[in-house]
């Protein structure tokens, strides 16, 4: 599905962090609920053929999520998500860090803070990711996420573009 | 020394200087004289680049050339764009969870 929704993927690596803004044709109310409500969450967060499956939530300050990406062969990458601040409608912020089954936690995490917008019913989301290492980031990846995608090599102006 | 790719394409002369090189092969001084800045700091910038293996020298008789390392170049590009799709394929299955969502409250 090709659309004009704004999307825009950086990663800055001086500060550590990645910062990925995305627009959605959707009024705030409903996209702050895809973002904070488990039912939701759980129908678009893994990249398919992945799927998330959480066992825990409790989106309060101070509650978290424990959930897992199901691989296509049953594989099971557990994660922990915990909330530190939330201002509904506008933004919250948490730590990010992957686990075991039995929620042991693999520190460091990264530090999520999403905020959110609505301008002429469009409703839009900046995401900033701070990471300790970017290797970290390669281990979200090598995870297995590769096998669902086809991947092209951009020219390089379009990668430098990414890298500004 | 080792570098760090990222750390190397961070600058915005030296990915200036990657785009210039990726054409053909430069010496310093060619190099130089599509910027502003002193043949000292082009050189210190070429040398960062050398280091993280963007970027390697050949030798043409009292001239060194730099040229671009394309397959360090695609490794990036490649790592960038894994991490891109991610979220690329996250967000389009958000909007058809959102149009699956508006429709049901009509």
């Amino acid at each position: 599905m090709k659309n004009d929704l704004l999307f825009d993927f950086t990663v800055d690596k001086a500060t550590k962090t990645v910062s990925i803004t995305r627009e959605f044709d959707a009024d705030l109310s409903l996209v702050w609920d895809a973002y904070t409500k488990q039912e939701i969450l759980d129908q678009w967060w893994a990249p398919k053929p992945w799927e998330s499956r959480t066992k825990v939530m409790n989106f309060e300050v101070g509650g978290h999520r424990f959930y897992a990406m199901v691989g296509p062969e049953g594989q099971e990458h557990w994660s922990v998500q915990k909330y530190n601040s939330i201002t509904p409608k506008t933004n919250f912020k948490m730590l990010n860090a992957f686990a075991d089954e039995h929620e042991n936690l693999q520190l460091p995490g990264s530090e999520w803070d999403l905020n959110f917008s609505e301008e002429n019913g469009k409703t839009k989301v900046n995401i900033s990711i701070y990471n300790e290492s970017l290797e970290r980031l390669e281990q979200m990846i090598e995870m297995g996420f590769k096998e669902g995608f086809t991947m092209t090599l951009n020219s390089l102006d379009e990668l430098l573009e990414t890298l500004k | 020394m080792r570098r760090d790719v990222f750390q190397a394409i961070a600058d915005p002369t030296r990915r200036a200087i990657i785009t210039l090189i990726a054409l053909q092969a430069m010496t310093p001084n060619t190099v130089a004289e599509h910027f502003d800045i002193t043949r000292q700091a082009v050189s210190k910038h070429l040398r960062i680049l050398t280091e993280s293996n963007l970027v390697k020298q050949e030798y043409k008789g009292r001239e060194i050339y730099y040229s671009l390392e394309i397959e360090k170049m695609k490794e990036i590009d490649q790592w960038l764009n894994q991490f891109r799709a991610i979220w690329e394929t996250r967000f389009n299955q958000l909007d058809h969870v959102l149009s699956t969502i508006k429709k049901q409250k009509i």
